[in-house]
This record gives C-alpha cells, structure tokens and sequence, in this order.
C-alpha cells in the first residue's frame, strides 16, 4: 500500500490479522478428511478455499489447517478425484 | 494555444476527460448520458485514449468497478443520468466514504414514473447527502470546464472526495455550441499525476470499508466534512489557476450577474440561469436593481458567497427545479438555514419551484415572476418568505 495523506484522515483501512475472530476450528460441524493416495495435487482445494486454510504442499498434497477450517465442504465438492470426505465432527 | 470547436454539452465533457487522461472508465449506456461514453468508446477504439474501458452489466457495477480502480490507483471517470444514477445510489457513498477521488458526469433527467426524459435536477440533488462534491454547470464551455477542474480538486489531499459534475440532458447534452478547448498538453500537465489517500498496489493485504466501530466510523465520516470545508479554498484555487492557462474565471463556487448595488437577488443552478440573466439584464434596463446568483457548487454549499451579495439585499427569490415532496426546493432550504447563521434580519426570501420534468421556462417566465417578485416585496404586499410551485403551461 501507498499512502499520501497529508491531512492525517481517518481512513476505512484495515490490515487482516489472522484468526481475528478466534480459532474458527471449532465451529465445525463436518471435518473434511484427505485421502493423500487420491490427491492429485492440482490445488483446486486450496483455490476455493474461502478460509485459506488448505495448502497443497508437493510432497505429500492437500493439508489442512483445522485450527481454522470451518468444515463448509467446498474443498470436497471441488475435489476432482473424491479425495476429501466430510466427516461429522463428532459422533 | 487552444482552438474553437462546435460540440454538445455531453461530447464537451468527453473531451474533458480525455484531457484528463483516465486509465479506466466503466459505464453503463443511459439516455441522456449515453454520448458521453459512445464518444469516449470511441476514443479509447482508435487508440487516441489510452484507456480501460469496461463494459459493465449496470450502473451499480459501472460505478463498483470504477471504485476498484480508483483505489488501485487509477484515474477514473463514469457518467450516467436518473434512473441509472438512483440504481447506483448505494455504490456513490462508498466512493465518496472510502475517500476514493473520481469524476462521474450526470447528465440531468427526470426521475419516473411516469417515464419521461426531459431535464429538471431532481436525479442530481437526490444524491445530496453522499458526500460527493457537487457541480453543476450552466453552458457547454463550463461543462468541459468544469470536468477538468473537478478532477483537480478531486485528487487535492486537502479535499480527497469524487466529484459529481451535472449538466442538463438535451437543452445542454444534446445541444452543439462552440466550446474553446485549451491545449492538451499544457492542461494535462497542471492537472498533473494521480493523488488519492491510499493506493491499494498488492504489496499486501489490505480490507477497505470492512467493520468499524460507531467512534471510528464518525471520525472517518467528520474528515468528510472537514474536507468539504477545505474544498471551498481548493475550488477557488483551482478556479483562479485555470485561469491563468484558460483565461477563463468562473468565480469558484457561485458565479454572480449583475450583483453590484443589487437589492434583489434570484438565486439559480444550471442551464435555465442563462435565461435567468437575460431577463435580469432586461429588468435592470427596465432601472428594477436585480442580481443572479448562480450555484456552481451545489455540494460544499457556498453559503459564505450567498451571505456576501445576499447580506445587503432586500429580496431574494429562489429557483429551484426540483422538489422536495412535502417540503420545498433543495437550493432554498439550503440557503435560508444558512443565513439564519448569519443574521437575525432575514431579507425577504422565496422559493419558486419551475421547470420540473422538463417544463420549459422561457426568459419571459423568469421575467414575469422576477418583477411579480419584487414588486410585491416594494408595495409591502410580501414582506416574509413564501413557497410556490409555478407551473407554467403553453398551447402546444
């Protein structure tokens, strides 16, 4: 970001700071699980992601972040080859 | 130097921006606006604009869109007209509370129902309270005019707040006159290089207008405020530089007619003014002493101007063309409010709302009423403020 604000304005900005709302984790109700056999790695998880908290690392493939995952499932409806399952949190 | 060309109100303000060197601009087609864009399409086709030009699916997203580029740290210009500018009512307060400095044409047309294309003000001071600065011009030179002065005070950072600049559909879109266009270079190069508050550039991430607290929210909005204040020194700033380069002085934010030693004042904004001071020229032949005041800026309110000729008047008579349904018109609400912060001897001040949904009011009209006006207030027969909707009618 550049600034020129001479004036001193307060201005609408914010900085994003992660886990702002606390660790969103535990709003989960479904769990998505990755089968790391099936994963293809072709970060389709990690694009749609609305949370960021998928990373496809090249080694092993998708990993996510559970501390901040809310378990909406797009990870599992986008993932070409079945990989990840949603799974209840807890039985 | 500069050179002499016949162009329509609408096509004036296109070269304006040209002038301006935008690097975006999005819009959506409405009548009247629509050759404002058409013209500035066909600039960016042939290469002689180096421009964006977005082709959005509404007025909403036309202004949304021209919002991103802004603050990416484009220049950016839309225009759009009644309807079309109530559509993208909701985008024109995040411009102007997210500070992002923009130009956006409105070329002036009747809100429906019932359909109807003609020209009265009621779209452009409906976005009254946006915190956009708003200017209306009276003839196609000040519509050009105009548009390139707004992008200077736009991007002054004493100011940082978009400007709206309105012009009448038809009797100014639509109609040729000649326009003097200064040159190009010399312009651009007092416009000079883009300025806003912030510029979002990627090199991290950042939320504009997310959640604020009420302490924080109304500190940001009191800064718009503030730079309402400010804009009144930068609008007669500007004024006086374009000047310089242009030869042409408008007065900053009110132009004035025949005010001195004036004991009456007619208060009006846009293209009707013209006719307005065709018949105060005839009423002061006629020995009536009659001055125009003519609003330039509507949004900062240039009440300090108004107090300056109005202070030794004994009448003044408000035209406005629009109404505030239940109330008045806009301009006299305005004005009265803000001379009763200035004196407890309020001069004779009526309001006569005319021209709505395109009536036409001719020289003549504003002649008759003007003098009915202060021949009243002479005989004593007016001697307090009074509303009236004149609703003038001919055989067609």
């Amino acid at each position: 970001m550049r600034v020129e604000n001479p004036m001193s304005w307060k201005l609408p900005l914010s900085r994003p700071a992660k886990g702002a709302a606390g660790k969103t984790g535990l709003w989960r109700a479904l769990k998505p699980v990755v089968d790391l056999n099936k994963c293809t790695k072709c970060y389709q998880c990690e694009i749609f992601c609305p949370a960021m908290s998928i990373v496809v690392e090249p080694e092993r493939g998708a990993i996510v972040d559970y501390e901040y995952c809310k378990g909406c499932g797009i990870c599992s409806d986008v993932c070409p080859t079945g990989a990840i399952q949603m799974v209840p949190e807890r039985e | 130097m500069g050179k002499k060309v016949a162009l329509t109100g609408n096509h004036a303000i296109a070269y304006a921006v040209k002038y301006a060197k935008p690097q975006v601009i999005a819009a959506y087609p409405i009548t009247p606006q629509t050759p404002i864009v058409e013209k500035l399409s066909e600039m960016v086709e042939s290469g002689e604009l180096k421009a964006t030009m977005i082709r959005v699916e509404s007025e909403h997203s036309a202004l949304a869109a021209c919002f991103g580029a802004a603050i990416a740290g484009a220049r950016t210009f839309t225009a759009t007209s009644s309807q079309g500018l109530l559509y993208m009512h909701e985008v024109v307060h995040w411009v102007s509370r997210a500070r992002a400095p923009m130009v956006m044409a409105i070329v002036s047309r009747t809100i429906n129902a019932p359909w109807n294309i003609w020209p009265d003000h009621s779209d452009f001071v409906d976005q009254r309270d946006a915190g956009w600065i708003m200017a209306y011009a009276m003839d196609t030179q000040e519509a050009f005019d105009l548009t390139l002065q707004a992008f200077k005070i736009s991007e002054d950072p004493a100011v940082y707040l978009p400007v709206m600049v309105g012009i009448e559909g038809f009797v100014l879109g639509h109609t040729t006159m000649p326009v003097e266009l200064p040159d190009e270079d010399l312009v651009s190069s007092w416009l000079g290089e883009r300025r806003q508050p912030y510029v979002i550039d990627g090199t991290e991430p950042l939320g504009v207008g997310s959640l604020a607290f009420p302490e924080d929210t109304e500190d940001m909005f009191y800064g718009i405020q503030e730079a309402m204040e400010n804009a009144k020194k930068v609008i007669r700033e500007v004024d006086a530089e374009y000047a310089k380069i242009t030869g042409r002085s408008y007065g900053g934010l009110t132009s004035c007619y025949f005010c001195d030693n004036a004991k009456y004042i007619a208060v009006s904004m846009g293209a009707w003014s013209g006719d307005l001071i065709e018949s105060a020229a005839k009423l002061r032949d006629e020995g009536y002493p009659v001055g125009v005041l003519r609003i330039r800026f509507y949004r900062p309110f240039p009440i300090e101007d108004a107090w300056k000729y109005v202070s030794t008047a004994k009448g003044v008579l408000v035209f406005d063309r629009a109404i505030s349904f239940g109330a008045w018109g806009p301009i006299y609400t305005d004005l009265v409010a803000g001379l009763s912060q200035y004196t407890t001897k309020m001069p004779v001040i009526a309001n006569v709302v005319a021209g709505i949904a395109g009536v036409d009011v001719t020289y003549e009209d504003f002649y008759v009423i003007v003098k009915e006006f202060i021949d009243k207030v002479e005989t004593g027969e007016l001697n307090r403020g009074r509303f009236e909707w004149r609703r003038i009618r001919r055989k067609r």
